[in-house]
Order: C-alpha cells, then sequence, then structure tokens
C-alpha cells in the first residue's frame, strides 16, 4: 500500500464517468483521504500465506440448460427507457 | 381497536384469519388507514398502493371463502423495502436515478410472498441504493424513528423497520450489506434477521456489493421471522449463488429445539465505544442465557478490529461495478443537457446520484484502478479470509455468538455528518457479511432516554433453525416485542 494515499479526484472521477463540481472534487477527497487514512491499518496484517476470499462459500459456475425460454416483451423491456423509438432505444450520435 | 390490529404478528393474524374472525380486507383497509394517520410523521414509505392491496386483500378473503387459504401469510399486509422488484409498482432505491422506474418483472422473494398470498403493501425507504446507516441518504425523505422522531430509525432499510415499528406493516422484508436489517431492527425495537449469504435468492434486488448482500425479514417476534424466511429461503436457479439446501420447518424448530446451548461472547465487541446502558442490556441478557442452563464462554475474533476497513474496500469495489449499470441509457435517468454518448453518462450520473453514492463509486473505483488493485482489494479480500477463519474457529467451541446489534441507541438524525463516523455504527454486523454468516437482531431492553436497545446472535452457515431457536428462547421469555412506540 502507498505510505501516503494520494486520491487523484480528476482521474477517478473520470474512470467513474461521474461528473463533479469543484465543491464536490474538494470535499470528496478531504473525506476519502481519511477513510484511506483509516485503511491503512490493514498494512499490519501479515497475509502472506493468505488466500483472498472473494465469496464466503465456494461458488461454482452454473450452466443452465441450452433451451429456449419466454424472455420479457418488447414493450415491459424498454417500459423505463428514457427515449425510445421503434422498439429500440435512442441514444446520441455515436459516430461522425 | 383498528390499532390492536395493525400492530399484532403474523402467527396472531393467521389465527384470527382462518377463524373468520377478520377478514384480509378488514386487515388491510386498518393497515391503509393507520398508515395515513402517521405516516406524516414516520415518513417510512417512498410510495403507497392502496387500491392494489385491497384488491389482493379481496382475492384473499375469497381463495379462504372457499377453503383455499394458502398458509400464515395469506392476506397478511407485507412491505418490501424499495429496491426489490414488484411487478408494476416503483422501484426507487431511494434515488433520483431510478425516480420514475417502474419494475417490469417480479423479484423471486415477491413471487414467493404472492405465491403465499401475502398482500403486498407499499415500497419503504432507505439510504440510495442501501449506502447508509441512517436513512438520511434518501433522495426522497428522512425517515424517522417512531420511538424519537429526531432521530434516525436506522439504515439501509430504515423505512422498513419504521414501517414496522409504528404499526404500518404486519412484516417487512430489507437488504443486510453490513448491517443493514439488524442495526435498524434494533433502533427500532424489532426483529430482523440477515439469513446465510445465499439462503434467499437476489433476483430483483437492486444489488448494492454482490458478494455481500442478502435479502432477510423485519417481524415482530422471532416466530413470525420464522415464518417469513420459511417464505422466502429456498433455491432459485436465477440467482448463480443461490444456495441447494433442504429448507426446514424454520417455526416448528422454535418449539423442537430447545437448548442448553453453549454461547459464544467476543471479547472484542465489549471495547471503547460501547454505549454503557447498551452493555448492561446486553450483559442482563447473557445472565438470561446462563440461567437457562447455557454455557456462555468468551471467544476471540482477533481480526475484528479489520473489518471496517475490509468492508469499505470489498463493499465499494463491489457498488463501483454494479452502479454502473446506471449510465442514463436504457432504464434510468438521462440527463436533459447531454450532447453526446459521454454526457449522457458523466451528467446523468452527476445528477442521479446523491453524495454518499458518489463517495462510495469514487472510493470504489480507486481501489479496484490500475496500480492500487494489489494494494487495496486483494489485499481486503485476503483479510476477509482471517475474517471468516476468526469465525468457524469460534464455531469449534459454540454454538452461536452474542454481541450487542450497534455500539449506541438510535442516534439524532443531522448527528453523524462525516462519512466515518457514520461508517463506525456498523462496527458489530459488518463482520457476519465478510463472513457469509445469518445474524439475527432481538429487541433486549430500553435505555433511560427510552430508546429501543437490539441484541446480536450470530450462528452458524446454513443452521438459521437453530439460530431463530436460541432466539426465541429470549425473545418469548420478554415482552420487549410488544412495546409500541407513541405517536
Amino acid at each position: 500500500m502507498p505510505d501516503t494515499p494520494e486520491l487523484n479526484i480528476d482521474r477517478v472521477a473520470e474512470l467513474a464517468r461521474i461528473a463533479l463540481t469543484p465543491e464536490e472534487k474538494a470535499e470528496f477527497s478531504a473525506q476519502l483521504g481519511e477513510v484511506l487514512q483509516h485503511v491503512e491499518q490493514l498494512k499490519k496484517v501479515d497475509v502472506s500465506a493468505v488466500e483472498p476470499t472473494a465469496h464466503a462459500f465456494a461458488v461454482e459456475n452454473v450452466w443452465a440448460d441450452d433451451v429456449a425460454q419466454e424472455g420479457l416483451p418488447v414493450q415491459e423491456a424498454l417500459r423505463n427507457a428514457p427515449a425510445q423509438r421503434d422498439n429500440m432505444i435512442l441514444v446520441p450520435k455515436v459516430v461522425e | 381497536m383498528a390499532d390492536d390490529l395493525t400492530f399484532s404478528t403474523i402467527a396472531q393474524l393467521a389465527d384470527r384469519l382462518a377463524a373468520r374472525d377478520i377478514s384480509a380486507r378488514e386487515l388491510t383497509q386498518a393497515t391503509i388507514d393507520h398508515t395515513s394517520a402517521v405516516e406524516n410523521k414516520v415518513k417510512a414509505f417512498n410510495s403507497l398502493n392502496p387500491e392494489d392491496a385491497l384488491a389482493q386483500a379481496d382475492a384473499s378473503d375469497a381463495r379462504r371463502a372457499v377453503g383455499q387459504a394458502l398458509g400464515p401469510l395469506d392476506g397478511v399486509p407485507i412491505s418490501l423495502k424499495d429496491v426489490i422488484a414488484v411487478k408494476d409498482q416503483p422501484l426507487t432505491a431511494g434515488s433520483k436515478m431510478l425516480e420514475n422506474y417502474v419494475s417490469p418483472y417480479d423479484a423471486t422473494v415477491a413471487s414467493k410472498l404472492k405465491q403465499d398470498g401475502a398482500v403486498l403493501w407499499g415500497r419503504t425507504n432507505l439510504d440510495e441504493f442501501a449506502m447508509g446507516s441512517s436513512t438520511e441518504n434518501s433522495a426522497f425523505a428522512t425517515t424517522r424513528n417512531p420511538y424519537d422522531l429526531e432521530r434516525v430509525p436506522g439504515g439501509s432499510s430504515g423505512g422498513s423497520a419504521a414501517a414496522l415499528a409504528a404499526g404500518q406493516s404486519i412484516a417487512t422484508l430489507g437488504s443486510d450489506t453490513g448491517g443493514s436489517i439488524r442495526q435498524p431492527a434494533a433502533f427500532c425495537n424489532v426483529v430482523g434477521l440477515k439469513p446465510t449469504y445465499g439462503l434467499v435468492s437476489r433476483f430483483g434486488l437492486a444489488a448494492f456489493a454482490s458478494s455481500l448482500d442478502q435479502i432477510g425479514p423485519f417481524a415482530r417476534t422471532v416466530e413470525d421471522a420464522a415464518i417469513m424466511l420459511g417464505a422466502i429461503a429456498g433455491h432459485d436457479p436465477r440467482d448463480s449463488t443461490s444456495y441447494k439446501t433442504d429448507i426446514p420447518g424454520y417455526r416448528a424448530a422454535l418449539a423442537e429445539k430447545k437448548g442448553p446451548w453453549k454461547l459464544g461472547i467476543p471479547k472484542e465487541y465489549f471495547g471503547d465505544g460501547l454505549d454503557p446502558e447498551v452493555g448492561a442490556a446486553i450483559e442482563t441478557a447473557i445472565a438470561f442465557y446462563r440461567d437457562q442452563g447455557c454455557e456462555v464462554r468468551e471467544v476471540s475474533l482477533p481480526h475484528t478490529e479489520h473489518c471496517l476497513s475490509v468492508y469499505y474496500i470489498i463493499a465499494t469495489a463491489e457498488a463501483s461495478s454494479n452502479l454502473a449499470r446506471y449510465d442514463g441509457v436504457r432504464y434510468t435517468h438521462r440527463s436533459a443537457d447531454a450532447k453526446d454518448v459521454l454526457d449522457v453518462y458523466y451528467k446523468s450520473r452527476e445528477e442521479g446520484f446523491g453524495p454518499e453514492v458518489k463517495r462510495r463509486v469514487i472510493l470504489g473505483t480507486y481501489v479496484l484502478s490500475s496500480g492500487y488493485y494489489d494494494a487495496y482489494y486483494l489485499r481486503a479480500q485476503k483479510v476477509r479470509t482471517l475474517i471468516r477463519q476468526d469465525f468457524l474457529n469460534a464455531y469449534e467451541s459454540v454454538d452461536a455468538i452474542l454481541t450487542p446489534t450497534s455500539p449506541t441507541p438510535a442516534f439524532k438524525a443531522g448527528e453523524k455528518a462525516d462519512p466515518l463516523s457514520m461508517y463506525l455504527s456498523d462496527i458489530y454486523t459488518i463482520g457476519v457479511n465478510l463472513a457469509g454468516l445469518p445474524g439475527i437482531s432481538v429487541p433486549a431492553g430500553f435505555s433511560s432516554a427510552g430508546l429501543p436497545i437490539g441484541l446480536q446472535l450470530i450462528g452458524q452457515p446454513y443452521q438459521e433453525a437453530d439460530l431463530l431457536a436460541i432466539a426465541h428462547a429470549y425473545d418469548s421469555a420478554h415482552d420487549w416485542s410488544a412495546q409500541r412506540p407513541s405517536l
């Protein structure tokens, strides 16, 4: 773990695809700096011989039989779309 | 009196409905009327469906009239946290991002409750996307604690706890990622059960942290919690982490399993920060179990001090991934100002997410980002292994672990302004999620200020029948859970 946690808020907000105001950037940087200070304590733990846990219990891949099943009707699937036309979701132009 | 109806238990109402002493319509109408009378104070619900609920009640009465009643939940109003999908009902997750969302399908728990004849009533408030410990992070309203309206009901399932405590529903469902069922149950003097990871399907639950989330019931008594768990537990092919196991008769187990049990008291849970009145109530509960012939011994969970750090790395990492789906494209809020596709992402998320969600997504993105993954996320997963092993080691000598649910009774709204102090209110509940274990909070008395105190019992994986029996021994010998707030 880095000695002094440095959170580049501009870079991380870009990765997270969230626009932040300058006020939010200042506030979050300070608050998350405190949280990162707190989690520095994990450095004290010897984990050299420890396997990571992703799930509390062993999770196996689950295979479904390859049988067609009815899904949501198109109208239901598009029910909450912010913009739609002809059974498609509308978005701003992607390619110039 | 109508109030007596709406403060009844499932067990009591099932008998009265079966005896035709009351109808499902009468019960549902009483619940609607009582909610109208107190909801402006409590603010437990994000939306209500009175006409639909009465139609469900009429269908229940019609089944009963022809001798086809479906069981103890048939005709009983039950409210679901507004993060669990119910077909044709809103699902806001307490977020502007989903302010206008209507579920096109049922969560598995919702369809199971419908199959048992329950009347699905209202959508209960929560911290946005279940991120919080006070229900203050909802985009729509701050739910109040029915025992003191200046105080929070806990969170994130604060609406589910408050609605039940205020007599606005007969039982409710919440979700628990780090204590979000147990802590509000403790704050509102109701029973709250977080089942073993995988026992209850998560299909139709808006995901926060997928390796920690679990749906569970709030109920007035442990017996009612057993009835509710029996209704919602079981393998579901639509949740790949759902566990294949036989579901025992949880309610019957309460009478069958008599103890005495071996209970472990983790010394790490009784240190600095524990309110003396909470500590005294827990000591009294320990004395009760001793008097019942239980062996109570100290155990050690040596990695307890790291639970909070591990949780806030793993939960935010998973959240940053899960919440990527709220992109403004398919079914969420979309910014009216978006000029291009990147704008749709940036601005819709800026407008749709509240401050705590933004903070957590930022933190989760950071700990997963290139150069930091090993230092934070991978290390946290390794310490998670040690935390889980602590519990399994303790279970070699005890049947269950007994702790306070929360270090303090309910705090005042606005009191915990900085995120870290809010996070610390979950200190006794988080380890249970990291280890995937079942945990239950049971009413265990009141502070001198009249605020509820909760006792937490932590069980072994998939041994909910034992855990419920241990909790029932205490709950059925005390009348804490029969107390009502004065509203």
